[in-house]
């Protein structure tokens, strides 16, 4: 279970509270009005933002104070996912160690991640030789070989077409069953957690309220999510 | 006309030069010693650079934007100024050597390449650092999040996004540096010498003032010329930046280098190079406060003399690079670079020797010296003010291009009403260091004055060469307040009332 306790998330000149648990093993999506503080919400549990108050806990252990890169998170960003002079396996090995120093079972590994997500073969090319959503799917290899937790997603797909996007939330919607991962989606599009969120953290006014059902939310807005999405 | 003005003098040293008789072997010695101490000086500015401005990246501490914005300041400092400043810190009776007294060591000698190479890199560890700097800020803040949220140590850092920067940045800066350094003349003049410590630079001035031996100084002109344009070709090839950008002192989100270890080495370079920097300016301020107050009336004239050139070169820059900023901006673009490119190839040694060749049939060129000075200090800054206006001159036309056509607003009223206003602070810039750069020279002039004839810096080096060190700090301190002075002047000018 994710806890965000009694949180003060400060980002430059505004700050976002919240107090809500995600269940594990949940896919949340984070809407809410542009600059309202979705990306800060999850920015702060990937630990890139700093708490100024409250706790943030992972089945009870205190993330608070830890490292981006010690947290049980993984994270893809709007862009810039991959780097573009590693190879697509040598993107995906960095899952496993940042270094590169990969044994044979674990260089077996990128490949079967690879496989899985759809571009088998692909390892040695470049990012650059690939089209969007096939660098979408490397990252996506990566996060499935650092086996972590928690998956945040900052609209990592916002820049490919409503088909292309779709397939890749049913994707991300199936590695996250298969491992058992929680899932935290920033969007800013209600079809998005339509079609994959079972529950809805909205964020508005510098709070974050607790997780929902997405049907019954997106059914019964409350004022600020109607002005939100222009249902009033 | 530029051009003209170059490939003329040019012309004329081709000319002068068949007339000469061959490389001697103090020609081929100065042509190693010029090659050795432009890549010592350009290894060693980057060598040190690179963990400077890998520490300025990634830690944030009070006096970091004013530490970044010092490392542009070594650019209009007077080379004089800051030789005297090194003396006073490293030479025979300065500071290091004092200390070094203390324990019964030798005291350091700073003469010769090391001393020669010692200034280039005082004058271009700030500039590289500059450059450095720019590339570990192009990296996008996504970048380091990615690394971080991979845990990435310093191994994987270096692998992931230092290594790759460097590649690509890296040459870029060692070829500026290297050009640069091949021109050099005060620095060699004054730490250099004999026959093992000349520049081909300073060997063209002993060839024209010793022994005017005009075609044996056309000769060297010419090596040269093949030398700083080669080395400016390369450096425009692979160099992407150029040190001027804003924002360097925007610092990015890191989480990286939280260790112990990196943080006190970080420290230690951060200190060590703002040490570096600022303690040749201190010892240069303190050596000059004594002597400032008792000036000869011959360096208040020098100093009028170096105002009115610092003016005229700061007029015939804007009067040429106003109109060329608009014609690279209307589409021109081989302008901008080829500009480029002959700023950093044709030396003012070169320039000036070709001026005088041509003058010399006509008139007396010692009594131009004031207005030939001042167009060769224009020439010299012209690529930097271009730098400077071109891109917010193609940003001027963009924008208001279209709406004066439709209001039917061409030509002068154009340029009076819409582009003179819109680049009022990049003019000011500019201007600024160029009076800066005009007023610090010791180039040309040196050709060109007679004993009765000195713009400050040359009459400092007199001063030095008389021994008279205390009225030399004097002087210095007076040409470092002229100059910094000129350039807030102007800078402040231009950006006074300056709408954005």
């Amino acid at each position: 279970m994710l806890r965000l306790e009694n949180c003060r998330i400060m980002n430059g000149d505004y700050a976002v509270e919240a107090d809500l648990e995600i269940a594990a093993g949940a896919c949340v999506a984070v809407i809410g009005p542009s600059g309202a503080g979705k990306s800060t919400l999850v920015e702060a549990v990937a630990g890139f933002l700093p708490v100024t108050r409250g706790r943030i806990l992972w089945n009870g252990a205190d993330l608070t104070s830890q490292p981006p890169g010690k947290r049980p998170v993984a994270m893809l960003f709007q862009d810039g996912n991959l780097f573009p002079h590693l190879t697509v396996a040598q993107n995906v090995a960095l899952g496993l160690h940042a270094n590169l120093r990969l044994s044979e079972a674990e260089w077996s590994q990128v490949g079967a991640a690879l496989e899985r997500v759809g571009l088998g073969g692909m390892g040695t090319r470049k990012p650059a030789a690939l089209s969007g959503g096939q660098q979408s799917r490397v990252a996506l290899a990566r996060v499935l070989v650092q086996g972590r937790d928690i998956l945040l997603l900052d609209e990592p797909f916002a820049a490919l077409g409503p088909a292309l996007k779709a397939e890749m939330l049913d994707l991300v919607s199936d590695l996250a069953r298969e491992s058992g991962a929680t899932v935290l989606m920033v969007s800013h599009d209600p079809n998005d957690a339509r079609r994959i969120a079972d529950q809805v953290v909205l964020v508005a006014e510098g709070r974050a309220h607790p997780p929902q059902a997405t049907a019954e939310l997106l059914d019964n807005p409350p004022p600020a999510l109607q002005a939100y999405l222009g249902t009033a | 006309m530029v051009a003209a003005l170059i490939l003329g003098t040019l012309g004329a040293v081709a000319l002068r030069a068949e007339a000469g008789t061959g490389f001697g072997a103090s020609d081929w010695a100065a042509l190693r010693f010029t090659l050795t101490q432009a890549g010592l000086s350009a290894l060693l500015s980057v060598g040190l650079a690179i963990p400077a401005a890998r520490a300025l990246a990634r830690r944030r501490f009070t006096g970091r934007s004013l530490l970044i914005a010092l490392l542009g300041a070594p650019f209009i400092l007077p080379v004089i100024v800051a030789i005297l400043g090194l003396l006073a810190v490293f030479g025979r009776a300065g500071w290091l050597s004092s200390l070094l007294g203390m324990f019964g060591l030798e005291p350091v000698q700073i003469y010769g390449l090391h001393g020669v190479v010692l200034a280039h890199v005082f004058f271009n560890l700030p500039l590289a650092t500059r450059l450095i700097l720019q590339g570990w800020q192009e990296i996008p803040a996504e970048r380091f999040r990615l690394a971080a949220q991979l845990d990435a140590g310093p191994l994987a850092m270096w692998r992931l996004l230092e290594g790759p920067m460097l590649r690509r940045g890296a040459p870029g800066a060692l070829a500026v540096v290297f050009a640069i350094c091949l021109s050099s003349f005060a620095v060699a003049l004054t730490l250099g010498g004999g026959p093992k410590a000349t520049t081909i630079e300073l060997a063209i001035y002993q060839a024209f003032r010793f022994d005017f031996d005009l075609g044996r100084a056309a000769l060297l002109s010419g090596l040269q010329l093949l030398l700083t344009g080669a080395a400016a070709l390369v450096a425009l090839r692979v160099s992407a930046g150029e040190g001027f950008g804003a924002g360097l002192d925007r610092a990015v989100r890191r989480w990286d280098g939280q260790s112990a270890l990196a943080r006190s080495l970080d420290g230690f370079w951060i200190v060590l190079s703002a040490a570096f920097l600022l303690l040749p300016l201190a010892a240069i301020v303190l050596a000059g406060l004594p002597g400032i107050l008792s000036l000869k009336a011959s360096v208040w004239q020098a100093a009028g003399n170096s105002i009115l050139v610092a003016a005229l070169s700061t007029v015939i820059l804007l009067g040429l690079a106003l109109p060329m900023a608009a014609a690279a901006a209307a589409g021109r673009a081989g302008l901008t670079e080829l500009s480029g490119i002959l700023g950093l190839a044709a030396s003012p040694l070169v320039i000036g020797t070709g001026l005088f060749i041509l003058i010399y049939p006509i008139a007396d060129p010692f009594a131009l010296a004031l207005p030939v000075t001042a167009l060769v200090n224009a020439v010299m800054a012209l690529p930097f003010a271009m730098r400077i206006l071109v891109p917010r001159a193609r940003e001027v036309l963009g924008r208001y291009g279209r709406l004066s056509l439709s209001l039917d607003m061409q030509g002068w009223a154009f340029v009076r009403r819409v582009y003179l206003p819109r680049m009022r602070a990049q003019t000011g810039f500019a201007a600024g260091l160029a009076a800066a750069l005009s007023m610090g020279d010791l180039g040309v002039v040196a050709l060109f004055a007679d004993p009765d004839f000195a713009t400050l810096p040359l009459q400092i080096y007199r001063l030095m060469g008389a021994y008279r060190m205390e009225a030399a700090a004097g002087a210095a301190l007076l040409l470092l307040l002229l100059s910094m002075g000129a350039f807030w002047i102007l800078d402040r000018g231009g950006r006074w009332h300056a709408e954005a």
